[in-house]
């Protein structure tokens, strides 16, 4: 199933400007404010849009080209070229292996780790879930009946408890039991709060004082965010080494550009996509399929 | 909040300010970096239009001919327009005639609606109502479970039935008039504008409920889609105020601009952190001044006049002019003003100091205040009230026991007793007497002048001083010695 069959009605939400430019087939001054407006209004964000922007301008004057058709393509060449051939695996290794899941409030940590946990247990791994939200208030709740649902274990602690500890503990326990993996859900936090970025630091240090590795931490972003996106980023990485974006919620916007701006920026792929509410709503992030849904690129959404 | 914004214009501006007139060309000029500001900030590229295209009306218009110089019109131009399009007027809560006023919540997962109930719940709480929430989001695992928590926590009764949404809401009003409760806060499911189903669903609840007043949650850190979910909730709920969540972040806000410029129902309150007394009405004036980089005293003023505690402050001052002002005292100032949240979102409130804050590492200036209260925690009662007691062994001791450095114990002392001559000077300056008149009378008197559209850079430690202290350092006391020797 493609993430544009996937985005149904999502995918229709800003494609009017990259419908004009296709329909009037002939390449001018309007075709390219008609770019820079789809663009801005998929989040890109101003400098990236005048960065890829300025690299297609210059490629169609190059080429000579006069066929807007042709100058989508270069579109669709060149984001894809910047979103490049990056590995988007999820790094496993070490026993267990950690993988932790921090971003602002809201963004759905709880439901993302909840998904990836299904995807787990069905491929055969065996999971511990931790319940490192000690600060939402039934944040624990939330995470105990996808446990129940997917059937891995869920390590608890008191609400309020130190989430560095609840941690340490998930990962004591996947040790002596011999699972593969733990999947740290962690309270949202705005990354203005200093106080709050450092306990994330601790959790993070914490989740490696004991036989486990972290080997993914995962910053969870909705894709309904704005330039806001890029700054998350960078501080969530300051705070505790971010080595891959989670896009949730595409199914409801289709839009998410911030994170070519992330992925320029700081190197950090998107790895996994959340398109919807169901446990197999999580996909692997497709960089061609992405840049397709997002424009309508392809020549098919016309018929 | 708005800092991105606020930076940009401070910038714009300034060089506005130092050209002596203002061109067709400086116009434009000036409007694409607005533009590009905006953009910056995620507000909607359609809104971004119509705000240049006033700006431009009437920056090039007549107004520009006037006495003031061009850059301080270009100022109070685009600070009357962003006010207009942040809304205008405070909004004023209005009850049913007949009890319970009921209150609609919708929005996005994870927007903040179960949070922002709880916020609301409190916030009519404090205004003497007696709330009750009702849990109408039977979606996501364990949200009512969540509302319950928070219900308990602030002392509100929760509601809830795993039945069907409209039957909760309809249970729920009944329990409320049952319960003599006079405000009713439905906190439903979150959902996707696009979802026909659920927002049939929510149509559903407004239909057999009623509500006086619906309110969309939206996320300050949200994009360009904003102004689409809002208006895909509006068609469906008529909807009557936003709630703007997460505004503590560093988020610019542009979702502010953009809803109500284009859905056109006001911003009816700000969610500005995680406490659930985080929460206050949205005040369109003062958010424009604090994007055009003027400071957001008014909001300062009343965190000062609601957590600091009035008669203790004034005890302080008393203290302080009979001279008997210690390092106690000094440690509970220090105390009351972190009161009001972390320094730097007390400082960013202060007119020209969103720009200086930028560069300041918050974690630095928390530090120093935690060490600080580390080495007055580690001074004994004697040493604490006489400063001069403490010699080379004692300034050691106390410098082990906060995990400072004698220089450190060195410098507060020093600082201290510099406080101390200032206010021996400052009640030597002034007529007599005046300050103890003026003590306790109005709560407005230490009150700082707001800031003015041209005056951005006025009064920034006028604006720091706080009551009580403030008024008894501008007045005068007896001129008394310090409670030792001072050098």
């Amino acid at each position: 199933m493609s993430l544009r069959s996937r985005l149904g009605r999502a995918r229709n939400a800003i494609s009017a400007q990259v419908l004009g430019v296709r329909s009037a087939s002939t390449v001018d001054a309007s075709t390219w404010n008609a770019l820079e407006e789809a663009l801005i209004l998929a989040d890109l964000g101003v400098s990236t849009t005048a960065d890829v922007l300025t690299a297609v301008r210059q490629r169609a004057d190059a080429e000579a080209v006069d066929e807007s058709a042709i100058v989508l393509d270069l579109l669709r060449a060149e984001f894809v070229e910047r979103l490049g051939a990056v590995d988007r695996s999820l790094a496993r290794g070490g026993h267990p292996a950690v993988w932790l899941f921090v971003g602002v409030n809201g963004v759905g940590k709880t439901t993302t780790v909840g998904k990836l946990a299904h995807m787990e247990v069905q491929a055969g791994t065996s999971v511990v879930l931790a319940a490192g939200d000690t600060f939402r208030a039934a944040a624990v709740d939330q995470l105990a009946l996808w446990g129940d649902k997917v059937g891995a274990p869920v390590v608890r602690g008191a609400e309020g408890a130190d989430p560095s500890s609840v941690i340490f503990d998930a990962v004591e326990h996947a040790a002596a039991v011999g699972a593969d993996l733990v999947l740290a859900d962690t309270a949202g936090r705005v990354h203005t709060r200093g106080n709050l970025m450092d306990e994330l630091s601790k959790v993070r240090r914490v989740a490696e004082k004991g036989a486990g590795t972290v080997t993914e931490t995962l910053l969870v972003i909705d894709s309904t965010t704005g330039q806001n996106g890029l700054i998350q980023a960078r501080r969530f990485t300051q705070a505790a080494d971010v080595t891959g974006v989670v896009l949730t919620k595409l199914d409801g916007s289709a839009r998410g550009g911030i994170v070519v701006a992330v992925q320029e920026e700081l190197g950090i792929p998107v790895k996994m996509v959340g398109v919807g509410e169901g446990p197999d709503d999580l996909i692997e992030f497709d960089p061609v399929e992405f840049v397709d849904a997002l424009f309508e690129l392809d020549s098919d959404v016309e018929a | 909040m708005f800092e991105g914004l606020t930076s940009r214009f401070e910038g714009i501006l300034r060089r506005a300010r130092s050209r002596g007139r203002l061109g067709p060309k400086e116009v434009e000029d000036l409007l694409r970096e607005i533009r590009l500001a905006l953009l910056e900030a995620d507000v909607h590229l359609d809104v971004v239009r119509i705000f240049l295209e006033r700006i431009r009306e009437r920056a090039l218009g007549t107004e520009l001919s006037g006495v003031l110089n061009p850059g301080q019109q270009v100022v109070k131009i685009v600070l009357e327009e962003l006010t207009l399009i942040l809304g205008g007027e405070t909004m004023k809560f209005t009850y049913a005639a007949k009890p319970p006023t009921v209150v609609l919540l919708a929005g996005l997962q994870g927007s903040g609606k179960t949070t922002t109930a709880a916020k609301l719940a409190r916030w009519f709480k404090s205004r003497g109502r007696n709330p009750m929430l009702v849990g109408v989001d039977l979606q996501r695992p364990a949200a009512v479970a969540q509302l319950e928590t928070l219900g308990e926590r602030i002392g509100v009764p929760v509601f809830s039935r795993p039945t069907d949404p409209v039957a909760v809401v309809v249970a729920g009003r009944a329990e409320a008039s049952r319960l003599g409760r006079d405000v009713v806060i439905l906190d439903t499911a979150g959902r996707l504008a696009i979802d026909d189903e659920l927002m049939e669903e929510i149509s559903g609840i407004s239909a057999a409920v009623q509500p006086d007043h619906t309110l969309l949650v939206v996320d300050s850190m949200m994009g360009q889609d904003a102004v689409n979910v809002a208006t895909a909730f509006h068609e469906r709920l008529n909807l009557d105020a936003v709630v703007l969540s997460k505004l503590d972040g560093d988020a610019r806000g542009g979702a502010a601009l953009s809803v109500r410029e284009v859905v056109g129902c006001p911003i009816a309150f700000a969610s500005t952190g995680e406490g659930l007394s985080d929460l206050d009405l949205f005040h369109p004036h003062r958010m424009a001044s604090r994007i055009l980089g003027m400071g957001d005293v008014e909001t300062l003023i009343e965190q000062v006049e609601t957590t600091y505690d009035r008669e203790q402050a004034e005890n302080a001052a008393a203290r302080m002019l009979e001279g008997r002002f210690t390092l106690d005292d000094f440690l509970e100032q220090i105390h009351q003003l972190r009161r009001m949240g972390p320094l730097s979102s007390v400082m960013k409130m202060v007119p020209g100091m969103s720009q200086q804050m930028a560069g300041v590492d918050e974690a630095l200036d928390e530090g120093r205040i935690d060490r600080l209260e580390g080495i007055i925690n580690s001074m004994t009662p004697a040493e604490r009230i006489d400063p001069g007691l403490i010699d080379g062994s004692r300034r050691l001791r106390i410098a082990t026991g906060s995990g400072t450095q004698p220089s450190d114990v060195t410098q507060l002392v020093r600082q201290f007793r510099e406080m101390h001559k200032m206010m021996k000077k400052m009640g030597g300056r002034g007529p007599g007497g005046r300050s103890s008149k003026r003590r306790g009378k109005g709560r407005r008197g230490g009150r700082p002048p707001m800031a003015e559209p041209t005056g951005s850079d006025r009064s920034v430690t006028k604006g720091l001083s706080l009551p009580g202290l403030g008024d008894a350092t501008e007045g005068t006391g007896p001129d008394l010695p310090g409670p030792w020797p001072l050098d």
